[in-house]
């Protein structure tokens, strides 16, 4: 994609100021495009990070739009600016201390209870989460509600930024979700049983082994393995 | 497209009754020896300077070799130190944060400094799962067998064997700090496979998992106060005047100031080299993946091992334009997906090594003209995802694939409904600085690595799942020895001498093009994204 005068370009304002960028481009690389080598406000640029927290509007609609600048596209005649870093409380706390999971969470973010119901984060959320809903979750003291609604958050905070009852959701929802993490489900029988195996020495003498064994050793092995197919079964290694 | 997208419906009944037969070693060789990209000669360069003289590396990090420091060390004054600490973590990805924590937990003062935010790392992007032989019909055996020979059998055994005993370790510290993994309702933890694995042992967190590690570690690094430097990569290691590692200088992007940071011991622990963008490949890595530990440590004197082996994962998106190189995790053929070419058939079995898998495309598209041509007039293959529902049944892309199906969604595609169009990208660096042994040391004393920017665990070729087990088996080990070692370390004078040397080495070999390096950010402002920089 050439930066030739065959495109189609479109106006944008970057922090006020105008610039022309080639259609089709995400807000991250419509930036570049203009200049800005970025140090702040990029991350992953894939969608995982949260760095690149991004607030905009469009001409002729009064609306404040929210979203990730390595996701979203640029349009025509958008006035943006990143918002890097916003300050946020994050409650700490020793997860091996915790006795009553629900109730920390009330005793970490009090300030969950001051949710206006507004709706304002949900609005925010460039990941479409249910914020508003696992804010109430938690009070209600459903961590695993809370825990599978936030499950997608990239703590980019702009939730946060948005908030009126001043919640910092994100930090409370990642206590949420460790909590469930560690505390809801029975502990895997078969992860201990191999633990126990492992403290005990069963697999030392066989690894151990293998470490000596020359390239064509191995390879024998390796070739004479059985593989465990994607349905459930198993098929030879070769052929 | 869509002619091709009928054979492809057409044919699938058939191919989902079929086994696509593996490959013997022989033609696996033959097919990584015709088509991979490291077999390309004019890719590559001999090194002229430092101790990997004469080995080849691909020309993008060549040039990171061949360049002068950011600094004059006539300059910067060792003596006015700005931290004081026992162990310095540089990188604060999941290695780092690893490594930092346990370093802490063993007792050191511990600074972890970054050159983004904590957290900005590739793990945070991994999105297949972990890899650890949890379950009773697998074991630490054959996990180690798998690893040797997706490596080519180049890997450094002893380093597979601590990764492999470790692993379930590692698994059990994660649950325990609350990562929530893909559970069944009694516990018992969900696994799949991936690309040279012989059992399912992959354990996932939808395809966040490498997020949701993450999140979780730089939470715990809060919760117990590990200090942390955002925004100051290192640009040179220190070394003492015995010839020690013993600190770093960094770099303030928000201040332009240089940072004297003195450690009794470092753990480097930087990451890949994705955004070069080795060979012209997109890359699925971070904005921040430019092999700035590599280039440090070696001017510090530290070996490479294997900087000619890089890793391409065979699934990158190749349309929608926007998302050119983008990951699209192994777990989806790990789940039943094909790979299927223009005229609907099958042509490598899709659990082969990724190394395999990926020539195998680039065979298909480049050499058999076999490929689909996407509108923008690039080149991939089919990934047939309906099948995993057909297979799985409905939902099941919903439950584990959520975050890539939003994306696909963003640009109207249904990929429940429609395959996708990939080809292989720039993933992962199977090299990295030499580890002499399965604490993380490296050639140059009191240097330690964790995670990709450490050579030796991987072989030439990583398999899928391998590199999160890696960063926190070798984070904790590394840490902890970092840690001890700091405890037997009597501070001397620091010099950046050995920059002096390799700059006087650069003007030996005639090497006076004025780059400066590390890299530290790309440069996108100037590279358009289709002439490489793509995604």
């Amino acid at each position: 994609m050439a930066q030739g005068t065959d495109l189609n370009m479109i106006p944008i304002y970057i922090m006020g100021k105008l610039h022309y960028v080639p259609e089709g481009l995400t807000i991250m690389r419509a930036m570049e495009h203009a200049g800005y080598r970025l140090v702040r406000g990029v991350g992953c640029r894939g969608g995982f990070c949260g760095a690149c927290a991004t607030v905009y509007r469009v001409e002729g609609d009064h609306r404040l739009h929210m979203a990730l600048a390595c996701q979203a596209l640029a349009l025509p005649n958008m006035h943006l600016t990143q918002l890097p870093y916003f300050p946020a409380r994050k409650a700490t706390y020793d997860l091996e201390e915790i006795s009553d999971p629900a109730m920390a969470a009330i005793d970490l973010y009090p300030e969950l209870a001051n949710c206006l119901g507004c709706n304002s984060c949900n609005k925010a959320c460039p990941q479409d989460l249910k914020v508003m809903e696992y804010v109430a979750a938690m009070l209600r003291g459903d961590l695993r509600e809370a825990a599978e609604l936030s499950f997608d958050c990239v703590m980019c905070g702009l939730c946060t930024a948005r908030c009126p009852a001043e919640i910092t959701q994100y930090q409370a929802a990642m206590y949420a979700r460790r909590a469930f993490g560690r505390f809801a489900s029975p502990r895997p029988v078969h992860l201990e049983d191999r633990l126990k195996e492992l403290a005990e020495g069963r697999w030392d003498q066989e690894v151990e082994r293998l470490t000596h064994l020359t390239t064509d050793e191995l390879k024998a092995l390796y070739v004479s393995r059985d593989m465990e197919t994607p349905t459930g079964g198993f098929a030879k290694a070769v052929g | 497209m869509r002619p091709s997208l009928r054979l492809l419906e057409a044919t699938r009944p058939q191919r989902m009754r079929e086994a696509f037969p593996r490959m013997s070693p022989e033609e696996k060789t033959a097919l990584l020896e015709a088509f991979h990209p490291d077999f390309r000669a004019d890719g590559m360069r001999e090194i002229r300077v430092g101790p990997n003289r004469g080995d080849h590396t691909p020309h993008e990090f060549a040039d990171q070799l061949e360049a002068r420091s950011r600094i004059d060390p006539d300059q910067i004054d060792l003596e006015r130190i700005d931290h004081d600490v026992d162990v310095l973590v540089i990188g604060g990805g999941g290695g780092g944060s690893t490594a930092a924590l346990i370093a802490q937990e063993h007792g050191a003062r511990v600074l972890l400094a970054t050159k983004l935010r904590h957290g900005d790392s590739n793990t945070t992007m991994a999105e297949g799962g972990i890899a650890a032989a949890s379950h009773r019909h697998d074991s630490p055996y054959l996990h180690y067998l798998d690893t040797m020979g997706g490596g080519r059998y180049m890997n450094k055994p002893e380093l597979v064997q601590a990764l492999v005993m470790d692993a379930p370790i590692v698994l059990d510290w994660l649950l325990r700090l609350g990562v929530m993994f893909d559970r069944e309702p009694d516990g018992t933890l969900i696994c799949s496979l991936a690309g040279g694995q012989s059992r399912k042992r992959i354990h996932s967190a939808k395809d966040y998992s490498g997020l949701e590690m993450m999140r979780v570690l730089r939470d715990e690094c809060r919760n117990r106060g590990v200090p942390v430097l955002e925004f100051s990569p290192a640009v040179e290691l220190i070394v003492d005047e015995r010839g020690c590692c013993a600190g770093a200088v960094l770099y303030s992007f928000d201040t332009s100031r240089y940072l004297i940071v003195r450690a009794r011991t470092v753990v480097l622990a930087t990451g890949g080299i994705g955004r070069l963008h080795i060979q012209g490949f997109p890359t699925t890595n971070h904005y921040g993946a430019t092999a700035d530990g590599l280039v440090i440590a070696y001017r510090a004197g530290a070996r490479l091992l294997y900087m000619d082996a890089i890793q391409y994962h065979p699934t990158g998106a190749a349309w929608p334009e926007q998302m050119l190189g983008w990951l699209c995790t192994e777990a989806l053929r790990g789940t039943g997906a094909h790979l299927v070419n223009v005229e609907g058939k099958r042509f490598i079995n899709e659990l082969e090594t990724r190394d395999a898998t990926s020539s195998a495309i680039i065979r298909e598209v480049d050499h058999r003209g076999k490929g689909v041509r996407t509108p923008a007039g690039n080149h991939g293959v089919w990934l047939d995802t309906p099948m995993i529902d057909m297979l799985g049944g409905e939902g099941k892309i919903h439950r584990l694939f959520a975050g890539l199906e939003r994306r696909f969604k963003s640009y109207g595609i249904d990929m429940t409904r429609e395959p996708l169009l990939v080809y292989p990208t720039q993933h992962y660096q199977n090299g990295g600085v030499e580890m002499v042994d399965a604490e993380g040391r490296t050639t140059v004393p009191n240097l330690f690595v964790a995670g990709e920017v450490g050579g030796g665990v991987q072989g030439r070729n990583r398999l899928g799942g391998n590199s999160l087990v890696d960063i926190f088996v070798f984070g904790r080990r590394a840490g902890r020895a970092a840690a001890l070692q700091a405890k037997e370390v009597e501070p001397a004078r620091l010099t950046l001498d050995h920059v002096r040397e390799y700059h006087r080495h650069l003007s030996e070999a005639g090497i006076l093009n004025g780059r400066v390096s590390p890299l530290l950010l790309p440069d996108y402002t100037t590279v358009q994204p289709a002439s490489g920089a793509r995604s």
